[in-house]
């Protein structure tokens, strides 16, 4: 493991404390179980135009916090991946069915994560990891939707990333799919509430430093669902989202809605190349 | 007619004893600066230091200020506030603090006193829209006064 550097680097930290501020990504790396290789850094793609590398949230996280992320028995994000495999083999609804009947075992998911929000042709629509989910409860399963945000539905989600764990995030800009990302470009850089502050102000003009007690990272969602420290629990993507927009003082969009769909897709291409991290750990 | 007659007198016993406050949409920006009182009531730097501490000013989110260096946790995304005093004058710190917009185009810096103009404004911190009632800034014009009244204490020369 890397116990060694994580020690150095926090003396290095702790001297430099008193003032001074940490700036920018650290340069630490990250494996997890000594086996998945998680690329943290990596050139920006070319249609997020304002950035020339992008950067994983890990990579701004403290050592202590980047540790729990290094093997899955530390992560405690690996508990919802835990319930959710009870459920993805657990029958539920009318049709007498479960994920399993369907899909097989969760690994056959691999690569899944990496390529969502995905233009759904048969819905006419993009459609994010949820969506589809809840598409299967009700559709193929004849159960009942979970809600967007709850447990059950991030658990879930939590274990179709983990099954991608390493692989790149290569989510679709392009085709059909074009007017939403646009759509989530704006709403990306429209300063919004009281604050008037963008996505884009915090998380591409201010990523490295650091606001209040807060260190700035570029928002990526790669990571997502992360482990949050700070409410100890799953959070999935439009949940940090709301988050982030009630933090600028301004009425917020819904779990689910397109808004918030369109701003998924748009960010989730900004981290095209990086690789598949959830569950993560964040604090 | 009477009526109004009676409130212009009301207003006037009230203003001799409170002075009025420059409305949020009132206020006279020269060059971004800002010449006469917010609140015709000279501030108050220690209440100033605190507002620069917490609530709707928490501008140490964003400045790093030694003089504050008691309080943790100095935010990066603006200039550090250390001699801003020898910089700037008192109507141009009473812009920049009222808004900040006027005199750097495009600023991150919030607007802390300002009422109109917002996109989707929420209900203070609640995600919840605002609703139709009346726009509070984020700091009343006494708190605009104490907070450049404690800024003018920041010299270095
Ligand atoms: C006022 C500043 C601010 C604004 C505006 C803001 N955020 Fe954040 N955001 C933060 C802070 C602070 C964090 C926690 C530290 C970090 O990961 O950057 C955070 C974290 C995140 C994360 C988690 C990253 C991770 O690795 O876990 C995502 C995703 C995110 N923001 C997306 C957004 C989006 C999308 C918007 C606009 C809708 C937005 N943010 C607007 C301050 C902001
Ligand atoms: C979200 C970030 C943010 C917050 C909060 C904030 N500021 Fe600023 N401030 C800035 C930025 C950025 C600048 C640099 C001007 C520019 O180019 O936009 C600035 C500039 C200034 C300046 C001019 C500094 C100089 O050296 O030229 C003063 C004075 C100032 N701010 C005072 C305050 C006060 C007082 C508060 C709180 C009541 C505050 N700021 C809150 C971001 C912020």
């Amino acid at each position: 493991m890397h116990k060694k550097t994580i020690a150095i680097c926090s003396v290095a930290a702790l001297v430099m404390m008193p003032g001074a501020a940490v700036s920018g990504p650290d340069d630490d790396s990250l494996t997890i179980n000594d086996e998945i290789s998680i690329v943290t850094e990596v050139e920006a793609p070319a249609h997020a135009e304002n950035l020339s590398t992008i950067y994983s949230g890990w990579r701004f996280r403290s050592d202590e916090t980047q540790a729990f992320q290094m093997d899955d028995f530390d992560n405690p994000g690996m508990i919802g991946v835990e319930n959710a495999m009870v459920d993805w083999e657990t029958v539920d609804g009318t049709e007498g069915k479960s994920c399993e009947s369907c899909h097989g075992a969760p690994e056959d998911m691999a690569g899944v994560r990496a390529v969502y929000p995905k233009w759904n042709e048969e819905k006419g629509k993009v459609t994010t990891l949820e969506m589809e989910v809840n598409n299967c409860r009700e559709t193929r399963m004849g159960a009942e939707k979970w809600k967007y945000t709850g447990g059950d539905m991030t658990d879930m989600v939590a274990l179709i990333s983990s099954v991608s764990r390493g692989m790149p995030v290569n989510v679709a800009v392009d085709g059909p799919a074009k007017s939403t990302w646009e759509q989530g470009k704006e709403l990306y850089y429209t300063r919004t509430g009281q604050l008037e502050l963008s996505c884009a102000n915090c998380h591409e003009d201010s990523y490295g430093m650091m606001i209040r007690a807060d260190h700035l990272s570029q928002g990526q969602i790669n990571g997502f669902p992360t482990y949050r420290l700070k409410n100890t629990k799953l959070n999935s993507v439009h949940a940090r989202f709301k988050g982030c927009v009630r933090d600028t003082r301004a009425e917020t969009y819904k779990p689910g809605s397109p808004e918030f769909v369109a701003l998924e897709l748009y960010v989730a291409t900004r981290g095209n190349g990086l690789s598949v991290e959830g569950p993560s750990v964040r604090n | 007619m009477k009526h109004a007659t009676i409130g212009f007198t009301a207003m006037l016993t009230a203003s001799s004893a409170f002075a009025e406050a420059v409305k949020p949409t009132d206020v006279v920006f020269v060059d971004g600066a800002v010449e006469t009182s917010l609140s015709g009531v000279a501030g108050d730097p220690a209440s100033g230091a605190e507002i620069m501490n917490k609530g709707a000013g928490n501008c140490i989110a964003c400045h790093q200020v030694s003089a504050l260096s008691h309080l943790a946790f100095h935010g990066e995304i603006g200039p550090p506030l250390d001699g801003v005093a020898d910089r700037w004058t008192v109507p141009e710190l009473r812009g920049i603090v009222a808004n900040a917009k006027v005199m750097f185009d495009g600023s991150l810096m919030p607007s802390f006193y300002r009422t109109e103009g917002f996109i989707r404004l929420g209900d203070a911190y609640t995600g919840e829209a605002h609703g139709d009632g009346e726009v509070q800034p984020l700091l009343t014009a006494q708190q605009v006064e104490d907070v450049v009244a404690f800024l003018v204490t920041l010299k270095e020369q």
